[in-house]
């Protein structure tokens, strides 16, 4: 019986775990589909908690912190489009500059905040009748809100991307943006429009952090969540139903890092606390050995900024 | 039938000072197929672009059945029933047929229902007469069924002017035919065919009228009934074509390459060539015929030993050199001119010095205790620029600055500096003016009058036949036979091509 209720309680602590990143995935997934890799997760990750924290704090409105969240990661998205489609700079270091920015400023920003707890955060809303159902009903449907915005996401994502006519237009232009140009679909538009959904994602990442899975302010809180989403993104082969199973798998060895400490199990917590990072890097290592299945689902265009006049 | 559906008067389009269109002038009647003529660089492309909406035209007009246009996108031209197959098909590998034809069209459902849309599109190729299964991706297809594609996407928007650039460069001879006469079935039911080409056979084949442009200007238009080949060679040219090549036959008995049951997998991890054997002898140029993607390119891989080979045995003047390292290839005497001469053939960024001693900069009269002998490697390539005729801006320029026949030229120029024993060319004249094409034909029959053995591999059978002492037909990874040019006809050859006829090894 213990095992049971240990193993409701780790496989719910695993999708808490796993929510921030599985937003920031979905929104990389979509940049990415549209040909343009972000590298600015991380940093606007950051942005979007501390503006979401500092939002509610004041304004005491968990509605307004989310409306500040998604506006301030939509600035950032705006800014890296234009610099990486508009004016066609390399988006890679545009990435790393942004996270570099992201850091910074939200560590600067954040300083008066640390400490602080806010009146307003993401309570669990237990769904009535299904959180009944025993084992299931707990780990699935004990959540906050921004959870089960997730859980319509995925599916939502998966049928835009295959199965409506947007999704086309994105699949093409993440493929080769010159056939879709030729087809009058509006290259920039489309990179444009799904970089700062992304950006948005990964902003309500941030938020969901500073708000929902530790409510506070600290600095450099994502903690490298945001490499990871990117990381799962090629591990998913930029499939949203494909990331929601490996955020499941993060979230779950994140978990367990916390499950033993609290069980006295005689492992270092601090080698308890580097696992997630450590299977990333065994997941990018397998993938790239096996890089005929990554390469050959992978966006032809990513990383190529579209100059229609180029000869 | 003389009903004027297209005119554009007085366009000019420059790219950085580069003049690629001048003052050009066209007129197009509708239901015809009128070719549009020139040499490479001589401005088609550039000008149909700006048709379509592509490139902005710096001055001049559109007229479109009457009616003054201006086309800001590919969509406009489109919706004025203006629709173009480019060169470098415009298509979504990873996306299907009827995915590809669907592209972008505002009048499908929002939420696509796949099984409906395959069926339309299936219904709707057959219906002119271009077969293909509306469920394939495009990876999967042959060349030729993906220029049906393309053909399909322009007529299910309903274009009435339908543009073709080079539309037979990469097609086998029967392809050609099949192409060419639904060509015609269009034009028969009003649709307008422009096709762009620098072919004349072709020409005087399909077109029904015919605009030569020559340096970015248009110099002439004339009917095709009106006009000879030659007449139309000499307009084209600016200048009279060399005659036909003098050859001679110096062909040893001797091989210098000889490959035994040549097993190699492609990228994909596929077999590409499944058992393949051919030899090459001194003193000839030996033909390689095939459809491309038939293990042309895994092929001058494993001769230049950068693809590993699975079985079989390679030979190079009798020494066994199989799965030897590219360095130890080079040095028993191969040269390789690779299919990709910008990308695997020539460093884009680097000078003509720094591309002629990438092979050869450790030589003693090239380099001393790790420094370059520049004023040495300077001397040598203003010689070897001159005796190779490549018009260069100086040899310390780059070579992305230099047009394709003269990078050609250049990478010929180092290849056969050492004297080879085998040089490898893959197509070789792909995308080169008629002048290039005449340079680099000359010094392949050069070198082979010098005793070097060459693997000319090509998809231009007049080129082969005009080439080649041997022509091997290659077909799915083997060689399915080998014939000598003239006892075999173009239609014999196309047919071993897609795996038919007989075997006539001679």
């Amino acid at each position: 019986m213990e095992m049971v209720t240990l193993l409701t309680a780790t496989l719910h602590a695993a999708i808490i775990s796993a929510t921030p990143i599985l937003y920031a995935a979905l929104g990389e997934i979509f940049a990415e589909r549209s040909g343009v890799l972000n590298l600015g997760v991380e940093g606007i990750m950051l942005v979007g908690a501390a503006t979401g924290f500092y939002t509610a704090v004041n304004s005491q409105s968990l509605l307004l912190g989310i409306l500040a969240t998604v506006a301030v990661s939509l600035l950032f998205g705006l800014i890296f489009s234009f610099i990486t489609i508009t004016l066609r700079a390399s988006q890679v270091v545009t990435g790393l500059v942004l996270t570099i920015f992201g850091t910074g400023l939200s560590a600067f920003l954040g300083k008066s905040m640390i400490g602080q707890a806010s009146p307003v955060i993401f309570h669990k809303i237990p769904v009535p009748v299904l959180s009944k159902i025993p084992i299931l009903g707990h780990v699935l449907f004990n959540h906050d809100m921004l959870v089960y915005v997730l859980y319509l996401l995925v599916p939502l994502s998966w049928f835009v991307i295959y199965r409506t006519r947007e999704g086309l237009n994105l699949r093409a232009v993440g493929e080769n943006p010159a056939a879709a140009d030729a087809l009058g679909i509006n290259v920039f538009a489309v990179r444009y429009f799904y970089v700062c959904l992304g950006s948005m994602f990964a902003g309500l990442a941030g938020a969901y952090l500073s708000l929902a899975y530790a409510p506070s302010w600290l600095e450099n809180m994502s903690a490298g969540r945001g490499w990871i989403a990117i990381v799962l993104v090629i591990f998913a082969t930029w499939n949203p139903v494909r990331a929601a199973l490996g955020a499941l798998i993060f979230g779950g060895v994140d978990v367990l890092g916390f499950k033993f400490q609290a069980r006295g199990i005689g492992i270092s917590p601090y080698f308890m606390r580097m696992l997630p990072y450590l299977i990333t890097i065994i997941v990018l290592i397998i993938i790239t050995a096996r890089s005929q299945m990554a390469k050959n689902l992978m966006p032809k265009a990513l990383t190529i900024p579209y100059d229609r006049e180029e000869r | 039938m003389n009903e004027l559906i297209l005119e554009m008067r007085g366009i000019t389009k420059s790219f950085f000072g580069v003049l690629a269109n001048d003052n050009v002038n066209l007129m197009v009647n509708r239901g015809e197929i009128h070719a549009l003529l020139g040499e490479n660089g001589a401005g088609k492309t550039t000008l149909m672009n700006i048709l379509t909406g592509l490139y902005k035209p710096d001055s001049g007009e559109i007229v479109i059945s009457g009616k003054k246009v201006t086309f800001a996108s590919p969509r406009d031209a489109i919706k004025s029933g203006i629709g173009m197959v480019h060169q470098n098909f415009r298509l979504v590998d990873s996306l299907t047929v009827s995915e590809n034809v669907i592209l972008g069209l505002n009048d499908i459902h929002r939420f696509l229902n796949i099984q409906e849309i395959h069926e339309a599109i299936g219904n709707f190729s057959k219906k002119y007469g271009l077969n293909i299964d509306p469920k394939a991706e495009i990876w999967q297809l042959s060349v030729g069924e993906r220029q049906r594609v393309e053909i399909l996407k322009m007529l299910y928007r309903k274009v009435g002017l339908l543009i073709l650039d080079e539309p037979t460069a990469v097609l086998t001879p029967q392809e050609v035919v099949d192409l060419f006469s639904s060509l015609r079935n269009m034009a028969q039911e009003g649709k307008t065919v422009i096709i762009i080409t620098h072919k004349l056979n072709e020409v005087m084949e399909i077109a029904d009228r015919i605009t030569v442009l020559r340096g970015g200007k248009s110099v002439a238009t004339m009917l095709k009934k009106d006009i000879t080949r030659q007449e139309l060679a000499r307009i084209m040219v600016g200048r009279e074509i060399p005659k036909v090549l003098s050859r001679r036959c110096v062909m040893s008995e001797e091989n210098v390459l000889e490959l035994t049951g040549i097993k190699a997998l492609n990228d994909r991890g596929m077999e590409a060539l499944s058992g393949l054997s051919v030899c090459v002898r001194k003193g000839e140029i030996l033909g390689i015929a095939g459809v491309a993607g038939n293990g042309q390119k895994e092929l001058v891989e494993v001769i230049a030993g950068l693809r590993p080979t699975l079985a079989g045995s390679m030979k190079i003047n009798g020494k066994n050199l199989t799965n030897c390292k590219p360095g130890d290839i080079i040095n028993a005497g191969v040269a390789i001119v690779p299919e990709d001469r910008v990308g695997m053939g020539l460093a884009q960024n680097f000078n003509v010095i720094e591309n002629l001693i990438v092979k050869t900069y450790r030589d003693s009269e090239n380099s001393r205790r790790g420094f370059l002998n520049w004023k040495h490697l300077r001397k040598n390539a203003e010689k070897i620029v001159k005796d190779f005729d490549i018009k260069t801006a100086g040899v310390f320029s780059p070579v992305k600055l230099m047009s394709g026949g003269n990078q050609q030229k250049l990478l010929f120029a180092r290849e056969t500096s050492k004297k080879p024993s085998l040089l490898v060319a893959a197509y070789p004249c792909r995308g080169l003016d008629l002048g290039a094409t005449h340079a680099v034909h000359q010094i392949l029959l050069s070198q082979k009058e010098q005793g070097t053995g060459i693997l000319l591999i090509s998809e231009d059978l007049d080129e082969l036949l005009n080439l080649a002492d041997r022509i091997a037909v290659i077909y799915e990874g083997k060689i399915t036979g080998i014939v000598v040019p003239g006892k075999a006809s173009i239609e014999q050859i196309g047919l071993m091509m897609c795996g038919g006829g007989k075997e006539c090894i001679s």
